[in-house]
Order: C-alpha cells, then structure tokens, then sequence
C-alpha cells in the first residue's frame, strides 16, 4: 500500500479513474498509514475512518454504474480542524470548544463532498490559528515528517505534516499571516494562499476575518491547483467572496510545464525580505533558484517595499483587534464548554469569564487582551487606524511592484523548522518569524510556497514564495510548476522523495 | 423599592428648563433577518428561525439584506433625511447573553440616513420640529425570560432562557437631536414624536409598527436645567418605554423626578433607567462607565455600502403621502371636528375608517361605528378594533342601517354575528332573523292596542305634549320584541293619535 | 508611549470578559508592554494623508435578496448547547442576587 500513498493526487485520480485502484483501497492505505505513523506525529486531532471508508464504497459503486465523477473522486483528503464539519468535531485546536459537533458543513467542505473527495479527518493547529508553530493547540503538538523534534510550522502544521508524511495526499488551510506557506516550507510540501475573497470562509471559524483565506495544502503544485478548483469561487454566504470568473487552476499549472513557460517572466525579489535576518542555507537555496529561473530566461529584478518594515507591526495590531471581536462568541450559552467560577456567584457574567479563562490558552489570552487595547476608546487611533493606513502602504508597495515584474518571491520563512519551544517564551520573536508572508494578507494578494531544497547545516525543507497581483492566482500556478518542474528536473527527484523517505521509514517502523 | 420624591410638575416646570431627546427602535417588516435568510416572524416556536449566522456560532458569516437597506433608506427619506453616499457596518462590542455574537452589527460613524427632522402638531395646534440626527441600521438581540424568583423580573430571577429567533432581525435606530424649548409639552411632545414616527412607518410599510409587540421602541432622554442656566443637566436614559402613554409617563415622570432630586441638592447619575409600566417609576439600572467602552470597529465580514443617488431618487418616488398631510386632507373631505378626527386618530382607526368610507359608508357612520361599538368590543376581547370586522363588511352594515332593514340595536347583534364568523350582514341578518319588522299594518295594529290601554297618553299627546309619546313607542317596541324602527313607531303613533281624534278608536 | 500597568490589563480583562489570575496579569503586564512597544511603529507612517484600508479587496454594495431560507432545526440549533430548557437555551441569573 505504500506505493498508494506515495501518488499524487492526480496520479491517484487516474487510476482511481481507470478503475485499477478504487477509492476503498485507496482511503485504506491512507488510514493505514495514519495508524502507523501519526501516534507520533499527530497531525489529526480526529480521523473519521469508518465515515471515510463508507464514502469511499458508494464513490466506487457509482463509478461502477457508470456516473460521470468529478477529477478528484474517491481522493482522500484531510481537513484543518478551524473548518466546521457536520460529521466530525470542530475544535479549532481549542479546549473551549471541545468535542463540538458543529450543525452545518463550511462551504469548502461542503464542496470537497460534492466534488466526492474522501474527508479523512480532522488535523492539527495552533489554538484558533494563533501561532506558528502548532504549538498552541490545545490537544498536544504535531512533529515534524523531517525532525520531530522540530515544529511543522503553524498555524497549519496538522495538514502540512499530514500531506508530508502520505497520510492524505491533500489537505485544506487556512492562511491568516501565513498558517498555509509557511507549515508548506518547513515541511517540503506545497500551500496555497488565494486572493482574499477567492475562496469561501463561511464556516471558517474567523481568526482575523479581513487577513483569512482558506486554501489548498498539497505536495505538487498541480494537485493544489485541482484542489483550488474545487473550493474556489463565488459564495453568497461570504459578503467578501468575489464573484469573478475563475479560470482553471489545473490548466494553469499545466501550461507551466510547457518549455519556455519561464522566458521573459518578469521575477521581482524584493529586498526588504531577503538577506540579514535570514538563515545561511535559506538564502543559499533561494539564490540557487533564482540563478535556475535566470537560466530558464527569466528576468530576475530586485524591487524594493519599503512598508514591509511595518508589515508586522500592523498585522500584530489588526489580527488581535478583529480577533478579540471574533472570539467574543465562545461565551458557554450556545455551544462549546462551561465552566463555573471557583469562588463568586454564579452569574452568567462570571460564567463566561471562567469559562473564558479555563477555556482559551495563553497566547489566545495574549491576543484578546492586545486586540481589546488596540480598540479601546483613546487608542483605537494610535494602533488600529494606524495599522489600517500602513495597510494601505503595503498594499501600494504591492501596486508599485506589480508595475515591473509579473511576480515577487522571497524565502517563504526565513529559517528552517525550529524546535519545540525555542520561540515559546518569546511572543515577538514568534511573530516576526511570520515577516515573509504577512504581507501578502495585509493586501490580499494570493501567495504560495513551493519547496527548493534543504538547507546544507541542518538539512531541512526550504521553501520559495511566490506572489502574485490579486485575482492572479493563476499565475502562481504557472510559475510555480514550471519552477517546480525545473528544480525537480535538476535534482532527479521529488523533494519529499529525499529526506522524508528516510525518516518515515523509522517513524513507521516505530509505529509498528 | 421606595418610591422616589416627585416634585410637582408645574413647579419643576418653574424651576427647571426639561430638555428632551429620544431614540426610537423602528424593527422592519423584510422577510428576512438582517444579515441572514431565517425567517423575521413574531411568534414561532423559540429558536425556529435561527442559523450559524443570527446564533453566532463560529464560521457564521453576515450577508446583508437589500430590502432592509432599502426600507432604512424609505424611512430616512419620509423623515427628510440626507442618504449616505457612503455607508458601512460595524461592531459594538459587548457581553450580554441575549446577544448571540457578543457584538451588535450596528453603524457607527458613517449612518445610512443623517440630518432629517419631524414635525409634529400637538393638540393645542403647537407645532413642534424635532431634528433628526441620525438613522442607522443595526440587528436586534435575541429575548431573554427570566425565570424563578416571584416577579418574574431580571431581579432576583435563578436563571434566564434565550429565544434567538428574534436575534438578528432588522432594526433602524432613528436619533433625535437634543430637543430644547418643550416646557410644559414636554411629555406630549414624546407621545406625539413616537406616534409621528411610527405613523410614517406605518404608511411607509416597513414595519408593522405595533408598538404592543415590540415593533417600535422607544428610550427617552430626559435632563433638567436650571431656569436662566446655560448648562445642560445630567441626563438619563430610560429604556424601552413601549407604549405612546409610556412615553408621556415616563417623560413627565422623569422631570418631577429629578426636579426633586436636584431641587434637594442632589446630583443627578447619568444612568439608564428601567420603565415600569404597572408602577409607573422608573428605577437605576445600569450607571454609564468607563466599562462602557464598545470598542466600535468596521465590521470586516461586510464590505461597504455606497446607495447610488439613482437608486436614492427611485425610491424617493414611491413615497407615500406623509401622514401629517394626509390627515390634514382626511379631516377636511371627511368634515370631522377636530375632537372627532383626534378620537379616530388615537385610536388607531384611520386606515379603518378611510376604507369603510372607500366601501361606501358615510365617514360619520364609519366613525361612529369605529371608535363606539367595534372599539367597545375590541378593548373587551383586548385586541386591535382594525383586527375585529373587515371595512368592507362594516359598510355593508351600515348600509342595511341606512336602508332602514336594521336599528341601530339590531345592527349590533348582526356586528356580532359577523365577528362571530356567521357570515356577511346580510346572511347574519337572515340567519338571525333579524330584519326590522317594517309591514306598518303590524306596527299600527300594535299602536293602537298600546293607545287603548292608556288612554291619559292619549290625551297628553292630544294635548301638544308629544314627549308623553315615549311611554307608548316603549310599550310597542317590546310588543314587536325590538325588531322595529323606533322613529317610524314615533310617527305612526302621533299619526295614529291623530286619527283617533277623528274617532275610530274608543 | 505604552507603559501598560497592571490595572489597565484587568480592566481589558473585564472588557474582554476573561477572569484572568494575578499571575496571569503580572506576565501579561510584561507582554503587552512590549509587544505595544514593538508594534507602535506603526505610527511613524501612519500620517494623515494615508486612508485606511478596512478591506483588502474594494467591494461595496454586496447584497441579498430578502428571500427566507431554510433555518436549523431546533434540535440542530440546540445540539451543542451547554445548558437547555426545553427549546431554549439556559443561561445562568443575569444579575447578582442582591
């Protein structure tokens, strides 16, 4: 079964298609090798295997009968637990909302189950989608495929770690300031953050609702791009959701690998998110693949944002704000936990605070308590209507860039996966590890990380980001195929056809 | 708890200047809540009408309804207000149990509708312009009822129910302007701004304006001034005052009140105060405080709202006449002393009258009808007059009246039997049997019997002293069991009277 | 400019409804004083000839129609309810019993 879990996501669906494996098989060996391998990493916080094999049966049936099935029929796939699911919980890696089966089906979901993909389970995450590391989640960390005792990126690292070591060949995000590229760089997979408005967040759970987008997590760029075709598109349930008329992702990607796709692409790195600050072996690999894209016949620039500095600064003031406001509904009456106070009557205001403190975890306190002062009457000026102007910086930054090249790259993160707990007691050093991806959410442009290497100290995933206008996601698929295309050409290989290889085989041997 | 000193009101009226303000909670009639597709129904069974969006649950996402911004811009335009070319949500962010997502989705610094006003005409012909600061959209919360305890009281109570179905239906929250110079009208200028308010609602229908079940709210603000001081006083707020006497009340209440309060040396607490309709105080709630800090921000959910200036003009179109003028017009075609048309306007009756006349009844019959009888009996049955009898049915009615086939009596019992569901007038009166007795061979044959057994009444009517008639028309109408004409017996019998003279009866 | 005491953090604490312990404060003190320290840079660009961005995507006027739709079913609506009375949802007293 191994040999199952190894295809892309494409390459499962043809054969799914060919009918010379079926969806049963194929949502078993994914399941087998959850069972073997995620008692350690614990990438899922829930796996629905009886619901996924009972799916995968009536998507063989009809196909026996004949029914035309969409591209991505009996594919497993695995989703981030801040997705509300009618079947299984929704916890969004928080005690507060513990064992919470939610009503009604986030509209992504709703449409993987149309499009019949096999929901596996539900995976890991930092509480709400607060941090970067997975480290926050309120049932235990998720490891990393590459080095458990390193981080899978965050706030993503259940579905990233998931796609990383074959337990689904695709998994869904959420991107915030950088939950999806980031988790995808530090764990040789690939992630996809959509144009804000691209894709529907009704049912996903807000952490910042003008920064959030959910998107595709996957180990090739063509599997993300069928993936975005599923869940993109219009929703009337999202007020924000555009209601442009996409073109195909997978037909994006596809074009990238004709010869030449790279010829006279304007490339523009930007200079305020590469060099000090960045670790050796990243900029190592990040050069290295520019010097492949200028052999493609690429035209590499270097741009400058210099609002980028700020980027930080605002983001850590405008996700706190709409956070606190977000989060003010997990309050005991309508659904989650309650907790009574230990000591002072039992009012319904006293409720909620206990239920409130025992509830959330410390950097989601961390959050509300910054978003709350950032809103409060005397300050709202000062922090938050000032990080909406640098907002409007960014986003120029962003417009003057855009003018030269067709699209921007940086490192996705300017180090490698860290291990556990080395930023945990330092909140500022966790938030600029964010730096690379934040802006592309402050100006809601799409942005997607592909993996070019590891780094030579330490041997670990790096991974190229690379942005795009908004509305263009297409041309991350473009680009990002040909780009992966290229640097897989040059080594021989897949990226997680080197070092993982060799860690799961003793991760699954131990499991065993 | 102990009822405060009240000062009375013309001497609070001496000493202090009462300056007034008001915010009327106006719920629209849409189909739809606000910002989700759950029904916006009165009545239904609690927590029917509710979705991940209006109960808050997490990933709900708001979608904003277009008739709701279309009847907020209705509303703001029959108030005289300026249209927001530029117009946005955003949250108020505070803990309440009934408020599923812990903020209201409301407007803050840019409203759909600014700068209207409202003129009103109180009963001495006074007429009052209240300016209009600001109408702006927001959600209602769900209803909270508190139980245990024995009043069944937020005070006291053990525990509280939330019905969310209520939660997330439409509201438009029109401002008033600081209103000076009301003296001694103040209470009425409460009284007749609310009604104001809502008649235009009314008329506009986008709201059921029903006051009774919560469709229109009202917080009054009142402070008091020391007469020949230029400093405002402290005000208060007192919320939710839910009928037009209600408002009078309170308003009164509040400046005898604090009259006393500040005429003793106090101070007043800006607070808001709770109005208690069966005691009619009001009592402190909550004092404002700095724990006041709603954090308002621009909802990121919703995007913004810019209502073109062609849309604005479209709808500016499909106004109705406004209801000072309308009234004004109804008066005059319908030839009512002021007494008798306020009386139909109190009521309520307008509508009801103006669609009895459209029926073919004449406007005094349709008055009298209205605000007599039919009121009579829908204060007994505790129910609004208009909800009782179909105009329609009322005319016809009244042309059987007309017609002379009923008395005044017998179309009574035929109003109930068209009440009770019998049918039309019509088909009540042959169902009942009811029809006056008109053949004036029966009447007179009564007539003269009535005569023979008191022949003094007959010689006092012979005498000119026809008043004396009356004893005989009451003995013949309880012959004839009340199914007569009482003028037409009062004819025949001075008739008869007069024949008898001639000496054909003994 | 921060310098954020100790009250101020248990009066956004009341605000933001979480019943913080002193220990909890005491750090959050700390953390919020750096964290406002670091993020109010902000500040230096934020002049007053720059709009606001609240969105990043310019949309206005997103409507809809004003037709019902089909609601939860009360057992849904109340499926995750802590506490229930019948087809509401109980909560505890509102008011301190004085």
């Amino acid at each position: 079964m191994t040999e199952l879990i190894r295809l892309t996501a494409a390459e499962l669906s043809s054969r799914l298609q060919d009918k010379s494996v079926s969806a049963v098989e194929a949502t078993q060996a994914h399941l087998d090798q959850i069972t073997a391998v995620d008692t350690d990493l614990h990438a899922f916080l829930y796996v629905a295997a009886d619901a996924a094999l009972a799916t995968a049966a009536r998507i063989d049936a009809r196909r026996a009968a004949g029914e035309e099935l969409g591209p991505l029929a009996g594919v497993p796939i695995a989703i981030k637990d801040v997705l509300t699911t009618l079947d299984m919980p929704t916890t969004a890696g928080s005690k507060i909302l513990e064992g919470w089966v939610p009503p009604y089906d986030a509209t992504v979901v709703r449409r993987l189950r149309a499009a019949d993909l096999i929901p596996l389970g539900k995976t890991n995450m930092d509480e709400f989608a607060m941090g970067s590391s997975t480290e926050h989640s309120a049932y235990g960390v998720t490891r990393n495929p590459w080095d458990r005792d390193r981080i899978p990126g965050g706030s993503g690292g259940g579905s990233a770690a998931a796609v990383a070591s074959f337990q689904a060949p695709l998994a869904l995000g959420s991107d915030t300031g950088g939950s999806i590229r980031q988790p995808a760089a530090v764990t040789g997979s690939v992630g996809v953050k959509p144009t804000y408005g691209a894709v529907s967040r009704y049912g996903a759970i807000a952490l910042a609702s003008s920064l959030d987008q959910v998107g595709p997590v996957s180990r090739t760029v063509f599997d993300a791009a069928l993936l975005h075709d599923v869940i993109g598109g219009h929703d009337p349930l999202d007020s924000t959701s555009l209601t442009d008329a996409w073109p195909s992702m997978a037909a994006a990607a596809t074009a990238g690998l004709k010869d030449g796709a790279l010829k006279g692409v304007r490339v523009g790195v930007i200079k305020e998110l590469s060099g000090s600050g960045f670790q050796a072996g990243v900029t190592q690999r990040f050069t290295e693949t520019l010097a492949l894209l200028t052999a493609a016949g690429a035209e590499i620039t270097e741009v400058s944002a210099p609002n980028f500095e700020y980027a930080v600064a605002a983001y850590y003031l405008i996700l706190p704000a709409e956070a606190s406001s977000n989060l003010a509904r997990f309050d005991s009456v309508r659904f989650g936990i309650r907790v009574d106070p230990a000591e002072g009557s039992l009012t319904s205001e006293h409720v909620m605070a206990a239920t409130r403190e025992a509830g959330f975890g410390p950097e989601v306190k961390r959050r509300i308590i910054l978003g709350t002062y950032a809103l409060s009457t005397g300050y709202y000026d000062a922090y938050y209507g000032s990080a909406q102007k640098v907002r409007t910086l960014i986003q120029r930054d962003f417009a003057a860039a855009f003018d030269q090249v067709d699209i921007l790259v940086s490192p996705s993160a300017p180090t490698t996966a860290f291990k556990f707990g080395e930023k945990l007691e330092d909140p500022m050093a966790m938030y600029l590890n964010d730096i690379t991806t934040i802006p592309a959410n402050l100006a809601g442009v799409p942005g997607m990380s592909i993996p070019i290497g590891l780094a030579p100290e330490d041997g670990l995933p790096v991974g190229l980001q690379i942005m795009a206008p908004a509305r263009a996601d297409a041309r991350l698929y473009t680009y990002g195929a040909a780009i992966e295309q290229l640097l897989e050409a040059t080594w021989g290989h897949t990226m997680l056809d080197q070092a993982p290889a060799l860690a799961l085989a003793t991760t699954a041997k131990g499991a065993i | 708890m102990a009822k405060p000193e009240l000062m009375d009101y013309d001497k609070a009226l001496e000493l202090f200047e009462p300056v007034l303000g008001f915010e009327v909670h106006v719920e629209l009639n849409t189909k739809t809540k606000m910002f989700c597709g759950c029904a916006n129904e009165f009545g239904s069974g609690a927590n029917t009408n509710t979705c991940p969006t209006c109960l808050g649950l997490p990933g709900g996402l708001p979608q904003v309804n277009h008739k709701a911004i279309e009847s907020s811009i209705r509303l703001g335009l029959a108030l005289g207000c300026e249209i927001a070319e530029h117009s946005r949500f955003a949250r108020k962010n505070y803990f309440y149990p009934d408020t599923a997502k812990n903020f209201q989705t409301s407007q803050y610094d840019d409203p759909i509708c600014h700068d209207g006003s409202l003129t009103i005409e109180l009963e001495s012909g006074r007429l009052v312009t209240v300016e209009i600061e600001r109408a702006h959209m927001e959600d209602d919360a769900g209803k909270l009822t508190h139980m245990g305890g024995s009043t069944g009281r937020i005070q006291g109570a053990d525990y509280s129910l939330v019905d969310y179905n209520r939660g997330g239906v439409p509201l438009v929250e029109i401002v008033t302007q600081m209103i000076e110079g009301a003296e001694h009208d103040a209470p009425e200028i409460g009284r007749t701004y609310v009604a104001g308010i809502r008649e235009i609602a009314k008329a506009l229908g986008v709201s059921n304006a029903r006051m009774e079940e919560g469709n229109v709210r009202c917080d009054a603000n009142v402070s008091l001034r020391p007469r020949g001081s230029k400093v405002l006083g402290t005000r208060t707020e007192t919320k939710n005052v839910n009928s037009l006497r209600s408002v009078e009340r309170a308003v009164r209440y509040e400046i005898q009140r604090q009259a006393a309060v500040l005429h003793a040396g106090g101070t007043i607490t800006q607070e808001t105060r709770h109005w208690h309709e069966d005691t009619g105080i009001t009592s402190a709630g909550r004092p404002k405080s700095d724990a006041d800090d709603y954090r308002y921000f621009p909802e990121p959910d919703l995007v913004p709202m810019a209502p073109s200036r062609e849309w604005v003009e479209e709808l500016r179109l499909t106004l109705p006449e406004p209801p000072a003028a309308r009234r004004k017009r109804l008066q005059a075609d319908w030839g009512f002393a002021n007494l008798e048309f306020q009386d139909v306007v109190n009521s309520d009756l307008m509508d009801a009258v103006e669609a009895t006349v459209a029926a073919g009844a004449s406007a005094q019959s349709a008055r009298k009808w209205w605000t007599g009888e039919i009121a009579r009996l829908a204060n007994a049955a505790g129910v609004a007059a208009d909800s009782l009898v179909q105009p329609a049915q009322l005319a016809a009615l009244i042309a059987l009246v007309e017609a002379g086939t009923l008395t005044d009596r017998l179309a009574r019992q035929v109003l109930e039997g068209v009440i009770a569901g019998e049918g039309t007038p019509a088909e009540v009166v042959a169902s009942r049997g009811l029809a006056v007795v008109s053949d004036d061979g029966a009447l007179i044959a009564a007539i003269d019997e009535a005569l023979s057994k008191q022949p003094d009444v007959l010689a006092k009517i012979r005498d000119g002293k026809l008043q004396a008639a009356g004893a005989v028309i009451g003995a013949v109408m309880k012959a004839m069991r009340g199914q007569a004409d009482a003028a037409r017996v009062r004819e025949l019998v001075l008739e008869r009277a007069g024949t008898a003279e001639s000496g054909s009866v003994e | 400019m921060s310098a954020i005491t100790a009250e101020q953090v248990a009066h956004l604490a009341n605000l933001a409804r979480i019943d913080l312990s002193p220990e909890e404060i005491t750090n959050l003190t700390l953390d919020l004083g750096q964290i406002v320290d670091s993020v109010a840079k902000v500040q230096e660009v934020a002049t007053s000839d720059v709009p606001a961005t609240s969105h990043p995507m310019p949309l206005t006027n997103v409507f809809r129609e004003d037709v019902v739709v089909p609601s939860l079913s009360v057992e849904q609506a109340l499926s995750g309810a802590p506490a229930r009375a019948g087809d509401k949802f109980r909560v505890p007293a509102i008011l301190d019993e004085e």
